[in-house]
């Protein structure tokens, strides 16, 4: 995705752009999360900033792009159940509408004209109208398509070229040499291997996330719907499971349940417990939903940064390579944001915000 | 509520067809506690279906040459050591922190018991079986088109046949099988029309000619076949069925090496019925998730990768059967009784049960009978050209009507060249059969682009077996220390 949304907006400033992938089109993460673009789980600070350009941006892409992607401008909705919990959402609340995010109290007896089928035991809950969705892999494949840019799929870039001054040149793969004068990794989950072939540093690493799918139902949840302990979940850096379940529903009619976050390397055993937890969780926001089947689940590795940030930018000791890998989970809402950063950094005009935060170069290389 | 996790069995056989039978019956011989899990609610399996007793069939046996070898097998369910658990369907299998493995179970006739079951035990062997393998045709989502294993299928469980009039078609030694017990129960066949030719089968006379009991079944075959004025069609394929409400007739075309269709050699032949199945694929989900080893058959399927005694590459999974290639019923009994008797050397940890004489002639019956699907496979294998009998507007997918074009598209707009990609990118395959209809097509229409030209599609990876309801994954025993690990 990331790398499909540095493409598009390259190209469209007017760069040559090759895209290499060693697998296909939303072969790696991007084929294997979801599509949630979100401001609401975003506390104030620059990844919010991000997020709100990317919400303009993915609202312009969705008027450019087939209807294919799958775009929805359905809105989140948090709950809480209990009222410290309800209070902890409004003072959440609070602070991001100062940053520029819309977020509408639900008290209690409107849950329900939201959201019919929610569990009358709730507290109350906030209405994000921004947030909506894509469907990851499709809208991946129509904005690389839409780029114009070269495309080498199936092709595994196995090293860096550098120049005298230690300059990026291009890159190796097994199909001959590719030079240009920028690289930008946008590798996700594998960035730290590319930086690493290039000589730099990027502790990026796999934070697994399961998601369960539903039997198709008609439309029965109509927002992004999930409970505000999810919000804590995503912040934490801990390597143990946090399970909080975020419920939608999808065009095609399956509702999906996510997602787990568990540091566990690459592992792709079934996890029953993680299963139990997120059926669990979703029952308890919509208990309508004990009698439906999952009919599958899969797994995806989020690139993770230790500060939750991604690296956006140039490497500070490789002339010429850029950075734009470790989104975690939310690279689907953050492509387009990163993507328009990427293309004024290559072309040197303006960046549309601050990029100091995202900066690879604060990652100092472990000794 | 699961039930309790009392102490664990040492094996757990799922699946109580000729092979899950087999080796439960040699488990429990030599002294094991074994649980046999089964989705039905009789023994038997694919071969030896027979109707529920409560359709009163006075002669179950009469579909069957076999009914003794049956009845031998299930004398073993009565003589103790095996708990047979019926209407238990397998979602998935665990390997639990203490080293033993879990099989999570959904209970009752539909899955819809509410006590779903959690099945211990230190061993398990894998005898799930095979699914058939269908490739699509314009017409092959009206009603009375049906499987051709799956019309046996029927036979065998509840003495029905699919029409009046049926043409079986598609590919594979089956075929002829189930031509026979249609005809045999009544139906007029006018033809079976199978793809390929038998003569590969002598390209291999060595298997073949050690495989004598195979070759009686064929001759019984042939004889009921002449018998019913079946005619057989070779290197043909149906291209087409036609009907509105239902299938009226069906087109026929010869096919050449590659299986396209040759020009100007279309038939249309009247029916009711169309049964239509090429080979078995394998059902190897429930180790797959868990990293067993997979081989390609020469069938373009894959199939668990065994080593001499039926081990998987995952120690501790056994597997018999079809899941280790389609092979036929004594095959599956022949590897059941082996697999079983090498848990129990393992378990016992008495190495000298496996080099008896009993084992050496089951490897030696074995590896012939395994020779021998082999050869037989290898002379099934569809051809590339088969999607030339495809329209746009087929639609390839069921479960998600997707068609044939929508596939196109991906494949040659947006560099889909993989199965995965393609279903990421049009939802083929995503639906309730999760792909076991059409990832075969699906797999070869996203290589069609690509040199390989058909690669069959990768190991099952469906980490539900079956469709799980949310409250009995949300209702699952939690772990008893719910201990957070850092890492
Ligand atoms: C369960 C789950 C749920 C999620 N839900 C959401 C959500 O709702 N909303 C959201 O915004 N995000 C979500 N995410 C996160 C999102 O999926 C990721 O942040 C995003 O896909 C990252 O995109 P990417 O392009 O950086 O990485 P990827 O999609 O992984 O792309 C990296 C590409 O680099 C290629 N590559 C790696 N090394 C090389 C090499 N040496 N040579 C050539 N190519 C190479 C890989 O093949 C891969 O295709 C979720 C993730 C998971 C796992
Ligand atoms: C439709 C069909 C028709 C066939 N007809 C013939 C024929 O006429 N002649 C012939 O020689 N061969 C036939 N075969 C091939 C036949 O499968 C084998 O010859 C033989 O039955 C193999 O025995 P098995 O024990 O390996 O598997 P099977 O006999 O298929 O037994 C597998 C068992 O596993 C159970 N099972 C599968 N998945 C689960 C799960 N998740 N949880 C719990 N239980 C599960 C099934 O209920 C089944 O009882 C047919 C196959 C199919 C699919």
């Amino acid at each position: 995705m990331i790398g499909a949304a540095c493409a598009y907006y390259a190209a469209r400033s007017g760069l040559s752009v090759t895209v290499i992938d060693r697998g296909p089109v939303a072969g790696g993460t991007t084929g294997a999360g979801e599509g949630n673009l979100l401001v609401s789980d975003k506390e104030p600070g620059p990844e919010l900033d991000l997020a709100l350009l990317s919400t303009r941006l993915w609202r312009e892409l969705s008027e450019r792009l087939p209807a294919g992607i799958e775009f929805e401008a359905k809105g989140g909705l948090v709950v809480a159940s209990g009222d410290p919990g309800m209070n902890a959402l409004r003072d959440f609340a609070a602070a991001q509408t100062k940053a520029g995010v819309q977020a509408d109290e639900v008290p209690a007896p409107l849950l329900r004209d939201l959201e019919p089928h929610l569990s009358p035991a709730l507290t109350g809950g906030f209405h994000y109208p921004q947030d909506a969705q894509v469907q990851p892999a499709l809208a991946a494949a129509h904005l690389l398509r839409a780029s114009g840019a070269r495309i080498r799929t199936g092709e595994e870039v196995t090293a860096v070229l550098t120049g005298a001054g230690g300059e990026v040149r291009g890159v190796r793969t097994p199909a001959g040499d590719l030079h240009a004068p920028y690289v930008v990794n946008a590798a996700g989950t594998w960035g730290g291997e590319l930086a690493r072939l290039a000589g730099a540093f990027l502790p990026v690493m796999p934070r697994r996330g399961f998601v369960l799918v539903t039997e198709p139902l008609p439309r029965v949840v109509r927002h992004k719907v999930y409970a505000a302990d999810y919000v804590a979940d995503v912040a934490s850096g801990s390597a143990a499971l946090q399970t909080s379940a975020v419920v939608e529903g999808t065009p095609a009619g399956p509702v999906l349940i996510g997602a787990s976050r568990e540091r566990v390397g690459f592992d792709r055993t079934l996890s029953v417990e993680v299963l139990r937890r997120l059926a669990d969780g979703a029952t308890a926001l919509f208990p309508m939903l004990a009698k439906v089947r999952a009919i599958r689940t899969y797994t995806g590795f989020r690139p993770y940064l230790p500060d939750h940030l991604p690296a956006i930018g140039a490497d500070p000791g490789v002339p010429g390579l850029l950075h734009a890998c470790g989104h975690e989970g939310a690279g689907i809402g953050l492509a387009p944001a990163t993507g328009l950063l990427v293309a004024r950094l290559l072309t040197g005009d303006e960046p549309p915000l601050d990029v100091r935060p995202f900066l690879p170069g604060r990652f100092a290389p472990a000794a | 509520m699961p039930s309790s996790a009392s102490e664990p069995y040492d094996l757990t056989v799922i699946g109580a067809g000729a092979a899950g039978l087999a080796g439960a019956g040699a488990a429990a011989r030599l002294g094991l506690s074994v649980a046999l899990l089964d989705a039905s609610g009789q023994p038997g399996g694919q071969y030896f279906r027979h109707p529920a007793p409560a359709l009163g069939a006075r002669r179950p046996q009469a579909l069957h040459h076999d009914w003794s070898a049956f009845t031998h097998l299930r004398r073993g369910l009565a003589s103790g050591g095996i708990d047979h658990r019926t209407f238990h369907h397998v979602w998935t299998v665990t390997r639990d922190s203490d080293g033993l493995w879990s099989a999570h179970a959904l209970t009752g006739a539909d899955g819809d018991g509410d006590r779903p079951a959690r099945v211990r035990a230190r061993a398990i062997l894998l005898a799930t079986g095979a699914y058939e393998r269908q490739l699509p045709f314009p017409g092959w989502t009206l009603p009375g088109v049906v499987g051709a294993g799956g019309a046996q299928a029927m036979l065998k469980s509840g003495l029905v046949l699919p029409g009046k009039r049926i043409v079986v078609a598609g590919s594979g030694p089956l075929l002829l099988a189930v031509a026979s017990s249609l005809a045999g129960a009544g139906a007029d066949v006018p033809v079976v029309v199978e793809a390929s030719g038998y003569l590969g089968y002598a390209r291999h006379p060595r298997a073949l000619a050690t495989n004598p009991h195979k070759l009686l079944e064929a001759a019984v075959h042939g004889s009921a076949l002449l018998r019913h004025r079946v005619s057989l069609r070779t290197r043909s394929a149906v291209t087409e069925a036609h009907g509105t409400d239902r299938v009226e007739a069906v087109t026929v075309s010869r096919i050449d090496r590659h299986w396209r269709p040759v020009p100007g050699t279309d038939r249309r032949i009247a029916c009711d019925a169309l049964a239509v199945g090429h080979g078995l694929i394998p059902q190897t989900e429930l180790v797959t998730g868990l990293g067993c080893a997979t081989r390609r058959t020469p069938d373009g399927t894959q199939a668990l990768s065994l080593d001499d005694f039926q081990e998987t590459s995952v120690a501790g999974l056994w597997a018999a059967g079809e899941t280790g290639g389609t092979g036929g019923w004594q095959l599956a009994r022949t590897e059941g009784e082996l697999a079983g008797i090498a848990v129990a050397a393992r378990l016992r940890g008495e190495p000298t049960l496996t080099g008896s004489a009993r084992v050496r002639k089951l490897r030696r019956r074995r590896d012939r009978m395994r020779a021998f699907a082999d050869a037989m496979a290898a002379a099934h294998s569809p051809g590339p050209g088969w999607s030339d009998w495809l329209t746009d507007d087929t639609d390839v997918c069921r479960c998600e009507e997707v068609t044939a074009g929508r596939i196109h598209e991906a494949v040659t707009c947006f560099g889909a060249h993989d199965a995965r990609t393609v279903k990421l990118l049009t939802r083929a395959g995503m639906g309730w059969c999760q792909g076991r209809m059409c990832a075969t097509a699906v797999a070869c229409l996203a290589a069609s682009g690509t040199a390989e030209g058909t690669v069959p599609p990768s190991a099952e990876r469906r980490p539900l077996a079956v469709p799980v309801p949310l409250g009995v994954l949300g209702a699952l025993e939690e772990p008893p220390s719910t201990a957070e690990s850092a890492d």
